[in-house]
């Protein structure tokens, strides 16, 4: 196929991709998009739980078809079965909805094309182009096709896979101990709560990781789990974790799997090194942007999608893309991101080290706690208090 | 690197924790090149376990 040209292009058209397209595009960038797979936002590889706050601070009206359920709170569980519930009125904005994520990813690329972005399906990167050791483009395969497209700027939204950033030499490599397995069910005739997200937390139940329920209404949920990666072999995986907490739970006993899930979250405080280098800059997932305590990353991959097209402007401006000119985008990730990623990276660390005595311990004492608006900086805090070891170490992010 | 291809479920997630970025998917398909250092990770961490080594037990 004859070469494209483009200003930037972004390779990858999930949430984050999807906003840094659109983004680039609404600034005038002359802008690609291309995804791998045949559809955007299949197969599903999340529980679908976003803040409500995110949709203000990337500035996209939420469309009514994205959102599945809107909950009314929260709960904590512990291996015991104490639990700590947080309500709409004492967590706000931190809330949020349940999402349809193959909508919710086809809308935001649907407004990328709406802004000018041209969209490429089945169209994947394989590799960078370099002229005299600089990144020009990117080698892809359209369609079954060799194509190459050219560029000023390549951002990488590749999500967990994240190939781009390290074939072109941001390091995006990660410990085993900041990598989560994840598996999920989407399960109907549930008889679990649909109006709450329930997080279940204790080294029995789910090593190094949580396990979680995601009502999506009428008897859906998705029931999922992440484990820690030095936990996880043969023999201790999450699915096992997984299929024995349904069996055990009554409130499943009626419930049929529709959909299986697999994903793999990364825990690690952000990337060490930066997240750009000359004429490539990462988003989301692929930056290793997710949060590392909740596990999520639908938030974050909007943001940095967003603040990618901001920065990529001014490069455009200044016709300048070096690594220099890109700085302006870490700074902003830095800025906005990285003291909560290491604030709760380090809160996983410590959790993952608890046995389920001290986990039923710490539930207790959230639920017995006086809190006012609950966010994980207060319920820190107020773990803070009573069992200060907890935050050993991280004191001052909180 | 053997793939049960009746138990993967195309994640990619071991694409992104290969520390030789070894790994390449394509829809269902998962091919590995010739960077693989048989470190294991990939399928210690296969939430399926769907990943075996040629000539490992
Ligand atoms: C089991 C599980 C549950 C989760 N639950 C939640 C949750 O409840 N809430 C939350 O906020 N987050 C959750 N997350 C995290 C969330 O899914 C991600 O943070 C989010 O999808 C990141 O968006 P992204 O655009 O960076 O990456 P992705 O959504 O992964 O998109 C990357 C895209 O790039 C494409 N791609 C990859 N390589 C190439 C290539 N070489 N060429 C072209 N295209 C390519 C892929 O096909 C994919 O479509 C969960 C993750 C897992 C695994
Ligand atoms: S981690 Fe397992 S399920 Fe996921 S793509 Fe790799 S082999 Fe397949
Ligand atoms: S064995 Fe190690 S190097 Fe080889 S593909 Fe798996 S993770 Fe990569």
């Amino acid at each position: 196929m004859n070469p494209l040209r483009c200003e930037v292009l972004v390779v990858g058209a999930g949430p984050a991709g999807g906003m840094a397209a659109k983004s680039c595009a609404e600034k005038g960038i002359d802008t690609i998009l291309i995804e791998k797979k045949p559809e955007i936002g299949a197969p599903l590889r999340c529980a679908e739980g976003v803040s409500k706050k995110m949709f203000k601070e990337i500035g996209v009206e939420p469309k009514p078809e994205w959102i599945r359920a809107d909950m009314k709170g929260a709960v904590i569980r512990s291996p015991d079965g104490t639990s700590f519930q947080l309500d709409e009125s004492k967590a706000g904005a931190e809330v949020g909805y349940v999402l349809e994520r193959h909508l919710f990813d086809k809308g935001i690329s649907k407004l990328a094309a709406e802004a000018g972005a041209r969209i490429y399906l089945r169209t994947w990167m394989t590799g960078p182009i370099k002229e005299n050791g600089k990144i020009v483009g990117a080698h892809c395969v359209s369609m079954g096709e060799p194509l190459d497209i050219y560029c000023d700027c390549i951002v990488g939204a590749d999500g967990v896979e994240s190939q781009v950033g390290r074939w072109c030499g941001i390091d995006t490599n990660l410990k085993l101990g900041d990598i989560e397995p994840c598996i999920q069910y989407r399960m109907a005739g549930c008889e679990c709560s649909m109006d709450f997200c329930e997080f279940i937390l204790g080294r029995s139940v789910a090593p190094g990781g949580y396990l979680w329920i995601f009502p999506k209404g009428d008897g859906v949920a998705n029931v999922g789990i992440g484990i820690g990666g030095t936990f996880a072999k043969d023999g201790v995986r999450p699915k096992q974790f997984l299929d024995k907490f349904i069996a055990e739970d009554p409130r499943f006993r009626k419930a049929q799997i529709l959909e299986i899930d697999a994903g793999f979250d990364s825990t690690c405080p952000g990337l060490e090194d930066g997240y750009s280098t000359d004429n490539v800059l990462l988003v989301g997932d692929s930056a290793r942007l997710i949060d590392p305590l909740t596990g999520g990353g639908i938030g974050h991959a909007c943001v940095s999608g967003m603040y990618a097209g901001e920065v990529l402007a001014e490069c455009k401006k200044k016709g300048d893309y070096s690594a220099e000119a890109l700085k302006a985008y870490d700074r902003k990730i830095r800025d906005r991101m990285e003291d909560g990623l290491y604030r709760d990276w380090m809160a996983k660390e410590k959790l993952a080290e608890l046995d389920d005595e001290t986990i039923n311990e710490l539930v207790k004492i959230m639920s017995t706690a006086d809190i006012e608006h609950v966010n994980v900086q207060n319920l820190l805090i107020a773990i803070k208090d009573k069992y200060p070891k907890l935050v050993e170490g991280f004191e001052d992010l909180i | 690197m053997i793939v049960n291809t009746n138990k993967c479920l195309h994640c990619g997630g071991c694409v992104g924790s290969c520390p030789k970025n070894a790994i390449f998917l394509c829809d269902t398909i998962l091919t590995f090149n010739s960077d693989c250092n048989r470190c294991g990770r990939c399928v210690r961490l296969c939430p399926v376990g769907a990943l075996s080594m040629e000539g490992a037990q």
